[in-house]
């Protein structure tokens, strides 16, 4: 039953090229591709092309499966809903054009590219995020970060935040199917209680939690000082950067900065 | 097999044949359930870890669902019909603090009548009787929390009486619980009149109030019977890590 | 599973460059002042309890209640935090949950992060703060008082959010001020309902069981009017953008193809370039096919690179 929440954890351990690169490599990449996809004005298709070549190429050196990166790179997609409204307000050539009560609605050319560069950019941007989280326990994570000069305290808690973050998904859970046992039918009655109360009782599942959460921290305390904690995240004292990790990030670096290029040149 | 059986009717209450489930993960938990229960009966679930009571509980008020045939009081459990047959099966789940959620007793107690959509009359004269029924009437507008683990139990019973259940199905009710809390509730137990499955470890209490036990061991019943004679055969417990 | 409780964790590729970096250099401002602030005030033993809070609160947003049919209402927490362990704290506990929402789940975008964070984090605290604080004034310090504060101070934080929000897409140009306005904040008075509804419900459970955790937090002693006058000020700001937005979208559109010229700006300087360096290359119907086989040829030969040192490493298995 515990394992239902460790099912959350994107990271998949392999040994692949991605996973032996260097984490702080690895943020920096995938920052700044996501830098550099943003940049891409809209209707820059060759370089949407290669971008995607960048990270099917990722994908499968990282030997985590097209399938795999592919659901979980759907998931920003519903909020493309937002952006809907460019088809028609874009100005520019009509393309499509259908009757709509009061008036006629126009998509233009201009606005069809621009979402669809829209819709293109996030799934780019998502994949590379999916690469990095699946390919870097949050260990490495947190220490590529602190070298980023993340503050300590919010390192700190980040840590924390991960260690007890199954155990109280777990308890969420657990809170969620007690109450659906007794969520119950009887014949001839409207079940389900007022809508505020639903809400409520929901209300208090949440404090529940924040309550064990409060009671936790102080034993917490105890057993981490007893531990020798003082306050800082330590690993293994982090190597040198590796000659190939600095190639590849310049590498990479010249690659994204061509492909921004020839984004500039072809879009708009 | 022997089944002792003090009801009127001859429709079990629970049909189970060849009830097969793995987790999403592949990993298989149940590889062929095949039992019944009669209305009344006592039925204690053992095994060891891993086995499959907990697995096995889920699937009697359809939080899981598998393979193969599962009814309750004669109608199969489907997406339909869940939250009915839910009414029927109280689950009482091992850790009382996953089931109280709310301010005071009462609210606690009340949620199950007040979804079904009972008037304020009604529930609360069913919260009054499952109060009743657990002998703990004067904590009605208490908060649960600041409550010993003994009280809290009892009030996670109550919360599920309110329901006015068929079957009571308990998992590990007297884990955690000291001499005297774990008395009081065997009593408590004693004084149900309820059908009951109870999955625990605590083969005193499988002696004491259960005159059935099923025996679990990875995901399959191994031996169904007579309490007495299943606990005193030592090659089948030793085998199967009850003691 | 999804884990985002409302419609606000706003994915990459929405928000422009310019927008996601002023965003970040607000966010990283408050939470720079949020260290120092804590670093000076908050007791060692205080620090794990901040991390176990926002685990709460992260497995809190999976709790949910069914609205109507198939939706379902969910907690953002940003209140809740705020009246249990005072506004700083509060700040750095949703930063961690909206980090690592967006950098373990992919729950928001990372260049969209600091937005995102300034949405939920920064304002959704603030405001909550400011609006708590405010009615402390008039209300006691009874159940009655503290729940009325909680719903007001739980439906703010959402509903002004989600102006911001609304505001940063239509700046970026993603969507029409006079549609995403009116909606967002349409759809977030409702959701705003339902944090306030579950908010009510937490604060009644917590005050029940430990009446003391809602006046004791690391910094709840000292009454920090600079969070209240931020709080008011953004809620102002938003109040009056928001709507001069919505009806005079010409503003923000102006604004937003500024945003837009910058990025065709580039783009012109190098249209000088392409046709002595790169012949071809500005018709784009043939970049278009040559990246495309580019594409498939490099992914092919990765492909069999990867195959092949898998069968190479096989056997020695």
């Amino acid at each position: 039953m515990s394992s239902a929440a460790r099912l959350l954890d994107p990271y998949r351990a392999h040994s692949s090229l991605l996973h032996r690169l260097d984490a702080r490599v690895k943020l920096a990449l995938a920052v700044g591709f996501i830098f550099t996809t943003a940049l891409i004005p809209p209707g820059g298709w060759p370089a949407f092309i290669l971008l995607l070549t960048i990270t099917t190429s990722g994908v499968l050196l990282s030997r985590l499966g097209l399938g795999y990166v592919l659901k979980r790179s759907l998931l920003a997609l519903p909020f493309i809903l937002s952006a809907v409204p460019l088809l028609f307000t874009s100005t520019g050539e009509a393309w499509i054009s259908f009757p709509v009560p009061g008036t006629t609605a126009v998509i233009s050319q201009a606005g069809v590219v621009r979402v669809t560069s829209i819709a293109l950019k996030s799934w780019l941007s998502v994949q590379a995020a999916v690469l990095l989280a699946a390919t870097t326990p949050i260990q490495d994570l947190l220490i590529a970060l602190r070298s980023y000069h993340l503050p300590r305290l919010l390192a700190v808690t980040i840590a924390l935040m991960w260690r007890y973050l199954f155990v109280m998904t777990d308890e969420a859970l657990r809170l969620l199917r007690a109450r659906t046992a007794r969520s119950t039918r009887v014949p001839g009655q409207r079940a389900g209680g007022r809508l505020v109360w639903r809400a409520r009782i929901t209300g208090g599942m949440a404090g529940s939690l924040l309550l064990r959460s409060f009671e936790r921290s102080e034993a917490i305390y105890h057993a981490m000082v007893s531990r020798g904690y003082d306050g800082e995240i330590r690993a293994l004292p982090s190597a040198p950067l590796s000659a190939t990790a600095i190639f590849a990030t310049i590498a990479s670096a010249f690659v994204l900065g061509g492909i921004l290029m020839l984004g500039l040149l072809t879009g708009g | 097999m022997v089944k002792l059986n003090n009801s009127t009717s001859a429709t079990p209450v629970i049909q189970i044949q060849d009830l097969r489930f793995s987790y999403p993960d592949g990993q298989p938990a149940l590889q062929g359930i095949t039992f019944s229960a009669m209305p009344g009966e006592k039925i204690a679930l053992v095994g060891p870890n891993g086995a499959g009571k907990s697995t096995l509980i889920l699937h009697l008020n359809g939080i899981l669902s598998g393979e193969g045939l599962l009814e309750i009081c004669g109608r199969q459990l489907d997406h339909k019909n869940l939250s009915q047959v839910r009414a029927r099966v109280g689950l009482v789940f091992q850790s009382p603090d996953d089931q109280l959620f709310s301010p005071t007793v009462f609210e606690d107690v009340a949620y199950g009548p007040i979804y079904q959509g009972l008037s304020p009359a009604e529930v609360q004269s069913r919260v009054e009787a499952a109060l009743a029924a657990v002998h703990m009437e004067p904590y009605i507008h208490r908060n649960s929390h600041h409550l010993s683990i003994g009280e809290k139990k009892r009030i996670a019973i109550a919360t599920v009486l309110s329901m006015e259940p068929e079957i009571l199905v308990l998992d590990e009710p007297s884990a955690g619980l000291d001499p005297r809390a774990r008395r009081q509730l065997i009593e408590l137990l004693q004084e149900l009149p309820q059908t009951m499955i109870i999955a625990t470890h605590d083969l005193a209490l499988v002696r004491d109030i259960l005159p059935r036990t099923l025996l679990l061991d990875q995901g399959r019943v191994v031996a169904d019977g007579p309490t007495g004679v299943i606990l005193s055969n030592s090659a089948l417990v030793a085998e199967h890590g009850l003691a | 599973m999804l884990l985002s409780p409302t419609p606000m964790h706003i994915p990459d590729g929405f928000l422009s460059v310019l927008v996601s970096i002023v965003l970040w250099i607000a966010a990283i401002g408050v939470i720079t002042l949020a260290v120092r602030k804590l670093n000076q005030s908050l007791a060692e033993k205080d620090i794990p309890l901040m991390g176990v809070v926002a685990a709460a609160i992260f497995a809190g947003q999976m709790l949910n209640f069914t609205v109507v049919g198939g939706t379902s209402g969910h907690l953002l927490g940003a209140a809740l935090a705020t009246m249990l362990l005072g506004p700083w704290a509060a700040v750095i506990v949703m930063t961690t949950v909206v980090a690592t929402q967006a950098l373990i789940f992919q729950d928001g975008g990372l260049l969209a992060l600091g937005g995102n964070i300034f949405n939920m984090a920064v304002i959704g605290v603030f405001v909550s703060y400011s609006v708590s604080q405010i009615l402390r004034r008039f209300l006691g310090e009874d159940l009655k008082g503290i729940l009325i504060r909680g719903f007001a101070a739980a439906w703010s934080s959402i509903f002004v959010a989600s102006l911001a929000a609304a505001l940063e897409l239509a700046l970026s140009g993603t969507s029409p001020a006079n549609i995403a306005v009116p909606a967002m904040a349409g759809i977030h008075a409702l959701i705003g309902l339902g944090e306030g509804a579950i908010t009510l419900g937490a604060l009644s459970f917590i005050y029940a069981t430990r009446r003391d955790l809602l006046k004791i937090g690391p910094t709840h002693p000292t009454t920090s009017k600079g969070v209240i006058l931020g709080g008011l000020g953004i809620a102002a700001l938003l109040a009056i953008l928001s709507p001069l937005a919505s009806a005079y979208p010409d503003g923000l559109e102006w604004v937003a193809e500024q945003n837009g010229f910058l990025e065709a700006a580039q783009d012109s300087a190098y249209t000088i370039i392409p046709d002595y360096i790169f012949p071809g290359i500005s018709n784009e119907a043939v970049a278009t096919i040559a990246a495309g086989i580019a594409g498939v040829l490099i992914v092919a030969a990765i492909s069999l690179v990867v195959a092949r040192s898998q069968r190479q490493a096989d056997p020695k298995v």
